[in-house]
């Protein structure tokens, strides 16, 4: 099943408040592929995420394949200390079976004694692994990822970008990353968009992250210089 | 006179109970300030409900639904923050509720009676309670995944705004029943408290929704009993149980 596209997005077009926040963006995601989104604040990344599992009102087209299932590890949850909650609580709101919750955790690092421990007890590494914990309950196919906190210790030393490339292999999963981080792009994923409002550039990221592309994409006025001569030998 | 006592503590202990578990859902994304505004919106539909004689229920239900509508306006339409909404709306249900309000009835309007509650009226409360419960309960863990998050709701295949829908119009059912029992001023108090006893005293979601269901239900038992000892208006009392009960939570805070 290698090459079976996963998503195909065709002319999106997402308008919010009368802003125009993604224009004419057309991408495809294989199986197995991880594709992360690379841009500058505000360029319209998370809202893509949040338009791809339907919670903006778009133009365009969004395929996903047939019956899939999608898992979201957001950012972060400001509203899950108002009320107590266990990490048990946390799975059955998602009617997690309780050998996959056990499972699960355990793929993340934690002992089945933690299910019992109280959400707001946690450090934030260990909440990052709790999230993305109950990203993968229900087994998906497709992990969506918002801007995973860089530095967060998973357990020694590894990042949270290692410990997904275990989890992928190990769950065949096909991975969208939202990122700043460039070192990640060149280190873990097949393809990348540059998105600032529009696609600046698509694909296998040592191909197409080139210091033109990154300019492009991360100074808003760069078109009204592509005249001048070009400064810089390299 | 032993059926009529027995008749509010009925009412009371299922309106207070159910409003409890609901509360307890209101504590997250802050929710339960937004009790406080709808509360003091129905006074004029009590007003009314006084003057010509009907249930005060009834006569709430329609401004607890245009309270909802302002809400939504409000968070939707113009992103005003929720207080802003608690200014305007607070002082103007109030405010419309003194044009007509008969005087010598103002004290049932502001903080309730169930003391006279007639055995159909008390029928159709402990019935809508009851509705209310087993509805509430169906969707519980669906609206606490809708408050911590509408991203993770969706992703999970949760239909969130049929999911909100059922939880205002719950709100919506419990404030009407409330403000009977405690009144237009102190129905935010219903479900707030309970809640918030509940939240210092548990380490999980069962203990803390059951907890704040036993909590308000045992507050409102609580009152009324001490109306039938002392003679003070019960919905304070109920009320005045809960702070009290709350102010012990804290000791004992985990």
């Amino acid at each position: 099943m290698e090459g079976t596209f996963m998503l195909t997005v065709k002319d999106l077009n997402v308008v919010l408040d009368n802003q125009t926040i993604i224009e004419n963006l057309s991408f495809e995601v294989k199986r197995g592929d991880v594709l992360t989104i690379l841009g500058p604040n505000g360029a319209g990344k998370s809202v893509l995420l949040k338009t791809l599992l339907g919670l903006h009102p778009y133009q365009g087209q969004i395929k996903w394949a047939k019956g899939i299932r999608i898992g979201y590890v957001p950012q972060r949850l400001p509203f899950i200390k108002d009320i107590p909650m266990s990490i048990r609580d946390f799975f059955e709101l998602k009617e997690s079976a309780e050998r996959e919750m056990e499972n699960i955790l355990g793929s993340v690092g934690f002992r089945k004694d933690f299910l019992q421990k109280k959400i707001g007890d946690l450090s934030s590494g260990q909440f990052q692994r709790v999230l993305v914990a109950w990203g993968l309950a229900g087994h998906p196919q497709v992990l969506l990822f918002d801007e995973p906190t860089t530095g967060i210790d998973i357990s020694g030393e590894e990042t949270i970008y290692n410990f997904l490339a275990k989890l992928k292999e190990e769950r065949d999963l096909t991975i969208l990353l939202v990122t700043h981080d460039l070192s990640v792009v060149y280190k873990f994923s097949t393809d990348v968009i540059c998105l600032n409002r529009q696609r600046i550039c698509f694909g296998p990221p040592q191909e197409v992250l080139t210091p033109e592309s990154l300019r492009k994409l991360y100074s808003g006025e760069v078109k009204y210089y592509q005249h001048k001569h070009s400064d810089t030998g390299a | 006179m032993e059926n009529q006592f027995l008749l509010s503590l009925m009412v009371g202990v299922s309106v207070g109970g159910v409003a409890g578990y609901l509360g307890s859902l209101m504590l997250s994304k802050r929710m339960a300030l937004v009790a406080g505004p709808l509360g003091h919106l129905t006074l004029p539909g009590i007003a009314l409900a006084l003057m010509y004689g009907f249930n005060v229920s009834l006569g709430a239900f329609p401004f607890v639904i245009l309270g909802i509508v302002l809400i939504w306006l409000f968070e939707i339409r113009t992103k005003l923050p929720m207080e802003a909404l608690t200014a305007v709306v607070f002082a103007s249900g109030v405010a419309a509720a003194f044009l007509f309000l008969p005087v010598g009835q103002a004290e049932t309007a502001l903080v309730g009676d169930i003391s006279k509650v007639r055995p159909d009226e008390a029928a159709i409360s402990v019935t809508l309670c009851l509705v209310l419960f087993l509805i509430v309960r169906k969707i519980y863990s669906k609206i606490v995944l809708v408050n911590i998050s509408e991203e993770l709701a969706t992703s999970d295949q949760i239909n969130v705004k049929k999911v909100n829908l059922i939880y205002l119009g719950s709100i919506a059912v419990i404030v009407a029943l409330g403000v009977k029992m405690v009144g237009g001023l102190l129905t935010a108090a219903l479900v707030a408290i309970p809640a918030s006893t509940a939240r210092n005293l548990s380490r999980n979601l069962t203990q803390y929704a059951l907890g704040a269901m036993i909590i308000g239900a045992l507050s409102s038992f609580l009152g009324i009993l001490l109306f039938r000892m002392t003679g003070f208006p019960a919905g304070p009392l109920i009320i005045l149980v809960g702070t009290f009960v709350f102010l012990i939570s804290m000791v004992f805070k985990r």
